[in-house]
């Protein structure tokens, strides 16, 4: 069964919040709610479908929906890290297709940042109260603890995995098998620098040059802190809804409509120790949303991609056909990211790296510029003119170990 | 110098822990396909097979990629070493300055104690 125009997003909303000292995870997710729902134009009543991840607390679904007050009859909380939004809005358009469901809300929301600067007060209380409660290493901002049932675990947690080291052995062996450079990797942190300068909610706009990338701190050779995200709060959320629903929207709201042309999901982990790190699990899921959607890299006007960390973006790049395996490096260079004087504009709204990383989790985000994108809402200064064919991809989990990758290809009608 | 947590051991691979604490290195072979897979399992993911049994692994293996992480004493190196039997695992390397090591050298295995717990295999260069 095609989805390519079975349903459109007809709402989308990104919390302004980039540190929620005062709000609690579900009240953002209720936040993000209300703002896709004034968006859309709609009310609570109208949702009959709702999606969420493991980001959602107590039992997910059913907590954010209580919360809410929502009546159901369609509920779905695939989980799969930061890709999971990305799922879900394909997982929407099945649903709908299926007459399951006619109106669908998807919301991510989290307070990582929050959490951290309690984590590092609490443990400055318990060193001034004496220091027996005081515990070493770095504040844990991960939403749960290791499954101890997992069965990689052993094989893993003795060797200090962390997100930074992971991703940076991809870079790595990316370097030792096509000669990239962390200058290279540099330009794609530059260009989202020069989008997030337009961004007021931006946590980071100042604009940044390669050297400045490559010569701040390493955290985990050969990735420098400005190859990684940003921690942030917040969250986002977006409304799905069958065509027929959202041309009535279109023509009361008199903006125009964003269709679901394409879609594509699939892990990639270990292959029981036959290992490649040179490829992402992008590319098995972008052929078939590319397949789904009719089009080709080369029709795609903008382009969300997950930037966790430089790398992954080099890596989709890549894995989703912009440019040929091993020329990510080359095909960043010079700004070609950046909108408005390169070929392929990306993360207009300064993306991961710069701008919002709510929840430690950048799919809902992708999603949310990319529908500014094709709408004409995006800042004038990074709008692509006249955008009419987009993609959102991401990557939820470890590029170097096990992810799922989501592709997502939009069109204005 | 890094505290090591102790692995967490499930049935299916506490022969992998026991010969770990001997000093060998241990690798799954499928029976049924031929191939050595890692992280061990009762049933080989490369062809579902039950028949599998534990091998001596030579104890050396390349560096398939690597990358350091902390400062001072604090610092630590993640690795992922392919075995000559053909199997890639995440590990680290000890006993060396990684400022030295590249990608594709030869290193062989060395057991640390964890906190507690089993010996756990790491890599050092040839």
């Amino acid at each position: 069964m095609s989805l390519n125009g079975k349903a459109a997003i007809v709402g989308a909303y990104e919390h302004p919040t980039r540190l929620a000292t005062d709000l609690s995870v579900v009240r953002l997710h209720a936040d993000v709610a209300k703002g896709a729902l004034e968006d859309a134009g709609l009310s609570k009543n109208d949702i009959d479908g709702y999606f969420c991840a493991g980001d959602a607390p107590g039992l997910g679904a059913a907590t954010v929906a209580e919360y809410l007050g929502l009546k159901l009859r369609h509920v779905d909380s695939t989980e799969c890290g930061g890709s999971a939004p990305i799922l879900h809005v394909a997982h929407a358009a099945e649903a709908i297709s299926a007459g399951r469901c006619n109106i669908a809300l998807v919301t991510l929301a989290g307070r990582p940042r929050a959490m951290m600067e309690e984590a590092k007060a609490a443990a400055a209380a318990a060193a001034a109260a004496g220091g027996d409660k005081a515990r070493s290493g770095p504040p844990r901002t991960a939403l749960k603890p290791p499954d101890p049932d997992a069965p990689e675990l052993a094989f893993e947690l003795p060797y200090g995995p962390a997100t930074q080291n992971l991703y940076a052995m991809v870079a790595k062996r990316h370097m030792h098998e096509f000669g990239t450079t962390a200058e290279q990797l540099a330009w794609i942190k530059v260009a989202a620098s020069h989008h997030a300068q337009h961004n007021p909610n931006a946590m980071l706009r100042k604009v940044v040059t390669v050297e400045e990338v490559v010569n701040s701190p390493m955290v985990s050779d050969p990735l420098h802190r400005l190859d990684c995200c940003v921690m942030s709060d917040g969250g986002g959320a977006v409304i799905v809804a069958k065509p027929e629903i959202a041309r009535e929207l279109s023509r009361k709201s008199g903006r125009p409509m964003v269709m679901v042309r394409g879609t594509g999901e699939a892990p990639k982990h270990g292959m029981g120790g036959i290992m490649d790190l040179t490829y992402s699990a992008a590319a098995w899921s972008g052929p078939l949303a590319f397949a789904e959607a009719g089009v080709t890299p080369a029709d795609i006007q903008y382009a969300s991609l997950y930037d966790s960390f430089t790398i992954t973006v080099l890596m989709q790049l890549e894995d989703l056909g912009f440019c040929r395996k091993g020329e990510g490096g080359r095909f960043v260079m010079d700004g070609n990211l950046i909108s408005g004087s390169g070929k392929l504009p990306f993360n207009t709204d300064g993306g991961g790296l710069c701008n919002n990383h709510p929840a430690n989790r950048g799919g809902m985000t992708k999603i949310i510029e990319a529908v500014r994108q094709l709408r004409g809402e995006a800042h004038p200064a990074v709008q692509v003119p006249n955008c009419t064919l987009a993609l959102a991809n991401g990557i939820g989990g470890a590029l170097a170990s096990r992810h799922t990758a989501g592709t997502l290809i939009m069109e204005r009608v | 110098m890094r505290k090591i947590p102790a692995p967490k051991v499930l049935p299916e691979t506490q022969a992998y822990w026991t010969a770990a604490d001997e000093g060998r290195l241990l690798v799954k072979r499928c029976n049924s396909c031929g191939q050595a897979h890692h992280y061990p399992r009762d049933i080989c993911p490369h062809c579902l097979s039950s028949d599998t049994v534990w091998q001596d692994a030579a104890g050396t293996g390349t560096v398939y990629s690597f990358s350091t992480m902390g400062a001072g004493d604090a610092a630590y190196t993640l690795a992922f070493v392919t075995l000559d039997e053909g199997v890639t695992l995440m590990t680290n390397l000890v006993d060396c300055d990684p400022a030295t090591v590249r990608i594709g050298d030869k290193v062989r295995v060395v057991f640390q104690p964890s906190q507690g717990g089993h010996a756990v295999p790491m890599f050092t260069p040839v």
